[in-house]
């Protein structure tokens, strides 16, 4: 047992940082949330040019085979930095789920293209119920001459404005469970009948958007994985999502704490730094240990999915349960030690605010995945 | 990163689970090891005792403590796996825990030759037990602040003073205790520490009986107690450097272990009572605080697991052993406060029944716990050391 990082990962930390320090200030990140793209082509290539945006992708699909742990590193160092833009969509999102369940074929017509920043994809999975299980999943593909054809509603789909291509959750059988009867459709943009409204939401530096599909037709190699049986890698999918953000999480609220703290040793009130009374130190001190149990969950859940252990499912809900009530309360409490200035639209805390909030939410709050740490405890 | 036991260490965790299984007797379990960490009475205390021979003689005691002084020299990671069995397995603390864990790292540090000859062996065989006499009335959380007075009379000190809050002084044989030498030095520059003989003319063990009617702690008082200056462990007025070591050690260790096994048992109790028409499990606001207390559960497992790991790659106990402290007690608050929402009037009960055969256990949880925010440095004492220490705020 070595529950640390190796020096390949503390490497990418650090070099994850002072790109990201670099490159995208809030500054930066102020002005792309004016933006419907949210990002630039610049800085897209740039990560690119890392080899960040293929970093899970296997070697002969044209990623540096890394696995979820490595991708925590990045995921924490790009929350501490708010980066903007469609990285969890394509990477995590659609990426993710040509890498599970793709065919050889399919793999090397997308990934390589995703990992070289030259195609953006996202996922719809999310319907108007705001289910994040197979039960959620009502649209419908029904079989037509030479493939498919799809009818439904989408809502909270991430970045699908900026995606050539997304990969669509439908029903193609009602099965005997929930599960079975999800298939996968790669669906490209501007196909007939298929449109999408960006939403405006919480955090501006990763839009969501309504996606309705109309009688889409796509073809019988649109098809992504085994019909009816599209649900297994999904789940995967989902729980790599559940991680990804709960260690963007962590890293957004460990910045809110280092604000926090360097706030609190230079603002004095009654002659003395705010940081020395203990209303605010013993604040600053559970902050810390929300952040670290947060950090522990996640390194676990992330070690557990990659390693294939049986415990994967559980580890990953009390990761993504734990951080999403960690920052919210860490991102509060922040505002709450900062005072008024905290409230402003100047003060970068907002910022930090918004993405925690966007996080919590996504892909399963607190209470959705304490009731599956429940079902799977109890069974 | 590698949650899992390395082989050798599966192979260490194999034959110690094996080990407790064949030789654990039931009559010893404990469903509550902290709460039960004192036995209740002298024919218990034998039990244990001869439980620790026991255990001794098959090698299983004090392992992490070097070969030359007795142990194996075992690493953390195997110190780790030791407890995780060993909370598993329900077995009661050993009598001498004290003596293992706090002192006897504390004289292989800073003991001399012949105090490691005289005093470690008979830790590990329980043949002497041991209290720690630190806390005093006026002296809890601001330990260093303590009066109890050590006068040099040549080639012995004179003890006058008084202790509070000394686990199983009762049951004591010997005592390491910290005491004044030099009243005029700044407070943690007068400071020794003495081991004193139960037995001495002068020392008096009054109990304090807790508010859940159990005794662990007593009052001890010394007066005109004659220890010899071979007792003295460390430098004079240099206790409180050789103390400093096992306090970090007390609350890197503290903040309890066996949650995953209260929240076990609750789980049953949830899926089973009460006996109508549907569990309360069925009831989504269980399900959920169940959950709650399971996840802050494996987080605290998984924070200590992080530390330990600095601590293998050789850096010593720091300050988040105060995380791990104030988490893990807070969370044995929480654990307690959910007994009595699932249980409700039954977790007021002081006797076994049809539905909760267990309710004395879940009062006492609900009465005792408290006690654990308070222990070995309050709540607000680890936030202070938390906030200065490890974020950096001045001191106020």
């Amino acid at each position: 047992m070595d529950i640390g990082f190796s020096e390949e990962q503390e490497m990418l930390r650090a070099a994850a940082c002072k790109f990201l320090d670099d490159e995208c200030p809030t500054t930066f990140v102020r002005r792309q949330m004016e933006t419907e793209a949210a990002c630039t082509p610049e800085f897209w290539a740039q990560l690119a040019e890392q080899g960040w945006l293929g970093i899970n992708f296997a070697e002969e699909d044209g990623g540096s085979g890394l696995g979820l742990l490595d991708l925590v590193v990045l995921l924490e160092e790009m929350g501490r930095a708010v980066m903007p833009g469609p990285f969890f969509a394509t990477v995590l999102l659609g990426g993710g789920a040509i890498a599970a369940s793709g065919s050889p074929a399919q793999r090397r017509e997308y990934l390589p293209r995703i990992a070289d920043g030259s195609l953006k994809a996202t996922l719809a999975l999310t319907e108007p119920n705001a289910r994040w299980d197979a039960a959620g999943i009502t649209m419908t593909a029904r079989a037509a001459p030479g493939g498919f054809v799809l009818s439904g509603t989408k809502m909270f789909v991430p970045d699908a404005h900026l995606a050539d291509v997304l990969v669509v959750a439908a029903r193609t059988r009602d099965g005997s469970t929930m599960e079975d009867g999800v298939s996968l459709f790669l669906v490209p943009r501007g196909v007939p009948g298929l449109s999408i409204t960006v939403l405006p939401s919480v955090d501006a530096t990763r839009k969501l958007c309504e996606v309705r599909l109309d009688n889409v037709a796509v073809p019988e190699t649109a098809l992504l994985g085994e019909l009816h049986n599209g649900w297994s890698a999904l789940g995967r999918v989902i729980d790599r999502a559940a991680v990804a953000l709960s260690a963007e999480m962590c890293g957004g609220a460990q910045r809110v704490l280092d604000m926090t703290v360097e706030y609190a040793k230079l603002r004095t009130t009654f002659g003395k730094p705010i940081g020395s009374y203990q209303g605010v130190k013993h604040k600053c001190a559970d902050m810390l240990v929300e952040i670290e149990n947060a950090k522990s969950l996640t390194y676990y859940a992330a070690w557990a999915v990659d390693e294939g252990e049986a415990d994967a499912p559980l580890a990953v809900s009390m990761a993504k349960a734990y951080a999403s009530d960690a920052s919210r309360k860490v991102a509060a409490a922040g505002i709450q030690l900062h005072g008024g200035i905290g409230m402003t639209w100047e003060h970068d805390l907002q910022l930090y605010l918004k993405r925690a909030k966007a996080c919590e939410v996504a892909f399963g709050d607190a209470t959705w995945h304490r009731e599956r740490v429940a079902r799977l405890m109890g069974a | 990163m590698d949650f899992s036991d390395s082989p050798e260490h599966a192979a260490f965790r194999h034959e110690f689970r094996a080990w407790l299984d064949t030789n654990l007797d039931d009559d010893l379990k404990v469903e509550d090891a902290q709460d039960q960490r004192i036995a209740p009475d002298r024919e218990i205390l034998e039990r244990r005792i001869a439980w620790q021979k026991k255990m001794h003689a098959a090698g299983w005691v004090g392992i992490s403590w070097p070969k030359e002084y007795g142990g194996r020299g075992a690493n953390f990671m195997q110190q780790v796996i030791w407890d995780e069995e060993y909370f598993r397995a329900r077995a009661p603390i050993l009598p001498c825990q004290s003596g293992l864990n706090l002192l006897g790292p504390t004289l292989i540090h800073w003991g001399t030759e012949a105090q490691k000859k005289r005093y470690l062996p008979k830790i590990l065989s329980a043949d002497e037990i041991w209290c720690q006499g630190y806390s005093e009335p006026g002296a809890g959380s601001d330990l260093a602040s303590l009066r109890t007075r050590a006068v040099d009379r040549g080639d012995h000190f004179v003890v006058n003073g008084q202790k509070v809050w000394t686990s199983g002084a009762h049951f004591a044989d010997w005592c390491f205790l910290l005491v004044r030498t030099d009243p005029d030095a700044p407070k943690h520059h007068g400071i020794s520490y003495l081991l004193v003989d139960m037995k001495t003319p002068g020392v008096t063990v009054r109990p304090l009986v807790l508010l859940n009617g159990h005794r662990h702690f007593n009052e001890v008082f010394f007066e005109d107690v004659v220890v010899p200056k071979e007792n003295l462990v460390g430098k004079l007025n240099e206790g409180w450097k050789v103390t400093t070591t096992t306090l970090m050690f007390e609350r890197g260790g503290a903040g309890g272990r066996d949650h995953a096994a209260q929240i076990a048992r609750l789980v049953e109790l949830a899926k089973q009572f009460p006996n109508r028409q549907e569990p309360a499990w069925a009831q989504s606001h269980i399900r959920q605080q169940l959950a709650q207390l399971a996840i802050e559960t494996k987080a605290l497992q998984m924070t200590r697991l992080r530390g330990l790991t600095r601590r293998l790659r050789g850096e010593p106990p720091g300050p988040e052993g105060s995380i791990l402290k104030l988490f893990g007690s807070e969370l044995a608050g929480r654990i307690a406060d959910f007994s009595s929402t699932l249980l409700g009037p039954y977790a007021t009960l002081d006797t076994p029944t049809e539905a909760v055969p267990d309710a004395p256990r879940w009062l006492n949880r609900v009465t005792g716990a408290r006690q654990y925010t308070i222990a070995g440095g309050t709540s607000e004492i680890q936030r202070n050391i938390i906030g200065e220490r490890v974020l950096g705020l001045p001191k106020g």
